[in-house]
């Protein structure tokens, strides 16, 4: 039993299949097979990409708040968050138009992405630098962010401009080689989040400071910049999901975003990414995305369950999924 | 196993007719097919301190769970008073009369001692709890116990020592006949271990009959009545404790005699000190310590635990905020302090935590090695796997580190390669100054006197290695110079022959032994 006895490992390579790193994409493979048992529509090619497109923004933003939720932390107020920037970007297009055209939109799409980083600098300066919960920084900016755009929008709606919306349309509703382009950019945004989690100094040191913030903290791994610049990706993430989202409906309004935050943690949660931080799994979190937005395609597809009730099953998948994580272990 | 050492194997000092309290034939455990224990037979006799030594892995744990019905027996049979008896688990061998305090402080620190005494099993009148009994009681027992500490007192607020005795007293809050204590001193300083040790024999004379497990062999001597030794999960045999010296039990644990323990003493070095600190102080921890290392030497650091030794250095890295007059490395003065800016500059430090502040329990060993290091070891964008891999199997060569698979996370290691683990990530860059908080803390005689081997190494390297140790033996076998710390201050410097376990005690605890302060 002492391990005295035992020779020095060298190389020695034991990898036994990791079942539970593959269970979101069981389960999305699950969800499909049925979604097709159920409906014949479901398979078909508009249907696929239908799903597929709709999930890009939660998608984009949960690439954000797996790095977050690794790093030990959370954010609540992403939904609101996103509403906000589309908001002010909007507005900010909406002005230039008359002096730059349609340039406007680059400049919108930079400000979008300024002010998602902004947002998420300060969330991680408050949580970081301040030391508070994530839990209750996020969820007073989420209540911030809300009400500016409720504000902003006077409780209406924040429409662009109509010469905009011939010009920016295609970023949503166009396709590059037959795959349409927020399809696309999701899969940029994935590829580089990939990149950074599993291959760089900075995914080691998330996935440190989630782990155990004090041993980061000995080994010399700055946990406050390293969940700082989580939350600054975040705030990223958010930008880029409202850049892709303004052409789709053309408008910014108080329920914008509204309750993604729940979508968004519950995918990165049932992807396989620990809630406690330490383990963050970004393809995962894509099934995860994935297997949301086919159950609720599915309900609708299907008239069995009232659609108004999605968030209900997505809050009870969470549910679920965390206590599926509590009694397997 | 063949006994290298001609001991008489006694079970005597007790009548031949009395019959034990807790009698085992034949126990063993296996977890599928890994035996971890078998072949255990002991009696435990009222009124005895029976200590139970064996080196980490020895199997120590499995035979104070197996006793105290935490985990089923896989074979043999347990007796109470002549009277076969089976423990489905912890509450029914705690209803017969056999309780195990654990090592670790399991206690509600928000709640008051008596709160925690009875926790789960309040008393009650009527609809409500009946808090003047159950304070009546507790103040009882933690008379009889000799606690200091109130009924009311808030656990939190307690010492670490008042903490453990609650931890007894909850254990003894029924009467007991078998009272399992597994290394109840290992978070104790000295004068906290004599005052427990009492109480342990107050326990005895009331006629109970004590298991104890400890590390720490002078306390054994100190304490036991008969003395088990287990080794590679067998049982090597039963003696009675005046029939063993220290040495003696080192030698049954271990299985070989012991050669020297600790290398040979580095000759003085000369030259400049490599680290210079002047007027260091660290919050309530530390107060305007200065001291000096050379390298090609190791500069013990005593104490208690509480004098601030741990704080000083936790200090010095800029892990705690700190008041500092000057700090000279290499010749350098040292402006900006943090764990990277230190590792840069060619100073680290070796946490007391293993565990909590050490290693990332559920990362590999790679990513463990490594997190120290990453800049060195990947110094481009992307992460380099194969550099890691290779580091990975240099580190695993040169340390010693013994494993099935370099897959493993850290928390399935042994506490012994676990250190030596985080002693390779230290010395990954290669650094001049080398700071080792309690070094062996918690590993078994093998690996420690491999780590002083390696410390060793690294001091005829010309590294400068400062040692801080709260095991006396340890500190005065490495050190080549000591420094000790009493209530935030150093107050001692001891060199060569001084440095005596009686002259870091007397150090350590003299209220007026200040003339040597400031070297």
């Amino acid at each position: 039993m002492t391990d005295a006895t035992l020779p020095a490992a060298k190389g020695v390579r034991g990898r036994r299949i990791p079942w539970a790193d593959l269970g979101p994409f069981i389960a999305l493979f699950i969800v499909i097979v049925v979604g097709a048992s159920v409906n014949a529509s479901f398979l078909s090619e508009t249907n696929m990409l239908n799903v597929v497109t709709r999930s890009a923004f939660i998608a984009i933003i949960a690439i954000g708040a797996t790095f977050v939720i690794s790093s030990g932390c959370l954010d609540l107020s992403v939904g609101s968050m996103m509403a906000f920037v589309t908001g002010v970007m909007i507005l900010t297009m909406n002005n230039l138009v008359p002096t730059m055209g349609n340039n406007a939109i680059f400049v919108g799409a930079g400000v979008a992405l300024v002010v998602g980083a902004l947002c998420g600098l300060m969330n991680g300066l408050i949580v970081t630098v301040g030391r508070i919960e994530p839990f209750i920084v996020t969820l007073g900016t989420m209540g911030i962010f809300r009400a500016l755009i409720t504000y902003m929008s006077n409780g209406g709606s924040i429409p662009i401009d109509r010469s905009l919306r011939e010009a920016y349309r295609p970023v949503y509703f166009g396709s590059t080689l037959g795959i349409p382009n927020p399809v696309l950019i999701t899969l940029v945004v994935v590829a580089i989040g990939a990149f950074l989690l599993y291959r760089t100094k900075f995914g080691r040191r998330v996935q440190a400071a989630g782990s155990s913030p004090d041993v980061a903290l000995f080994s010399g791994v700055s946990v406050v910049r390293v969940r700082t610049t989580a939350f600054v990706l975040q705030g990223i993430c958010v930008g880029i999901a409202a850049i892709c989202y303004v052409p789709r409906l053309g408008a910014a309004t108080p329920t914008t975003g509204q309750l993604w935050e729940l979508q968004v943690i519950t995918a990165v949660v049932i992807g396989g990414t620990l809630l406690r931080g330490g383990k963050g799994r970004i393809y995962g979190t894509v099934a995860g995305v994935l297997i949301l937005e086919i159950i609720a395609n599915l309900m609708v597809l299907s008239n069995m369950v009232s659609e108004y009730l999605v968030a209900a099953v997505q809050g009870t998948i969470i549910i679920l999924a965390m206590l599926a994580h509590r009694f397997i272990k | 196993m063949t006994m290298s050492l001609a001991l008489p194997n006694l079970a005597s000092g007790l009548p031949d007719d009395a019959t034990p309290a807790l009698r085992a034939e034949g126990l063993g455990k296996a977890y599928g097919p890994i035996t971890v224990l078998s072949d255990v037979a002991l009696d435990i006799f009222a009124g005895e301190v029976h200590a139970i030594i064996g080196e980490n892995g020895a199997g120590k744990s499995t035979l104070m769970k197996l006793l105290s019905g935490h985990v089923p027996l896989t074979w043999g049979r347990l007796e109470m008073a002549g009277q076969s008896v089976t423990f489905a688990d912890a509450v029914t061998a705690e209803a017969a009369g056999v309780v195990l305090v654990h090592q670790e402080i399991l206690l509600a620190p928000d709640l008051s001692v008596a709160g925690n005494l009875f926790l789960g099993r309040e008393l009650t009148r009527g609809l409500m709890v009946d808090d003047r009994e159950m304070n009546r009681r507790t103040a009882e027992i933690l008379r009889t116990i000799g606690a200091s500490c109130s009924p009311s007192d808030r656990v939190g607020d307690l010492p670490l020592a008042q903490r453990q005795l609650v931890q007894i007293a909850r254990a003894l809050l029924e009467p007991r006949t078998v009272v399992i204590l597994d290394e109840p001193t290992a978070v104790l300083a000295n004068e906290e271990v004599d005052a427990l040790l009492d109480v342990i024999r107050g326990l005895r004379t009331r006629g109970a009959a004590v298991l104890y497990i400890s590390h720490r062999l002078d306390e054994v001597e100190a304490l036991a009545d008969r003395i088990t030794v287990l080794r590679d999960g067998q049982m090597v045999g039963t003696w009675c404790a005046k029939s063993l010296s220290q040495r003696d039990m080192a030698e049954l644990m271990v299985g070989r005699k012991l050669d020297m323990l600790y290398p040979p003493k580095r000759p003085a070095p000369n030259g400049e000190p490599m680290l210079v600190v002047d007027n260091l102080s660290v919050g309530h921890g530390a107060q305007e310590a200065s001291f000096a290392v050379w390298p090609g030497e190791v500069l013990g650091i005593g104490g208690m635990i509480g004098s601030g030794r741990t704080e000083l250095f936790e200090g010095l890295l800029g892990l705690r905020s700190s008041h500092v007059g000057q700090i000279t490395l290499d010749g350098h003065k040292i402006s900006r302090r943090s764990v990277e800016y230190w590792r840069k500059a060619g100073l680290v430090y070796l946490t007391e935590d293993r565990k909590g502040k050490g290693l990332l329990l559920d990362e590999t060993l790679g990513i463990n090695l490594t997190l120290q290091a990453l800049d060195v070891v990947h110094p481009g964008i992307a992460l380099d796997r194969r550099n890691e891999a290779t580091e990975l199997n240099r580190a695993v060569d040169e340390y010693d580190i013994r494993v099935r698979s370099l897959h493993l996370t850290a928390g399935q290691m042994s506490g012994g390669n676990q250190q030596k683990l985080l002693l390779a990530k230290i010395m990954m860059t290669d650094p001049s100054v080398v700071i080792i908080d309690e070094p062996t803390r918690g590993i078994d005689i093998g690996n420690k006197s491999q780590i002083y081997e390696f410390i060793d190494r690294l001091v005829r390297a010309g590294k400068a290695v400062v040692v801080i140790s709260s095991e006396l033996p340890e500190l005065v076998g490495l050190a080549d110079r000591a420094l000790v710390m009493r209530a935030g201050r150093v107050v001692a410097e001891l060199k060569g022959d001084d440095i005596t376990e009686q002259n870091v005690v007397f150090a350590a605890t003299s209220t007026h032994g200040t003339n040597q302060e400031n070297n």
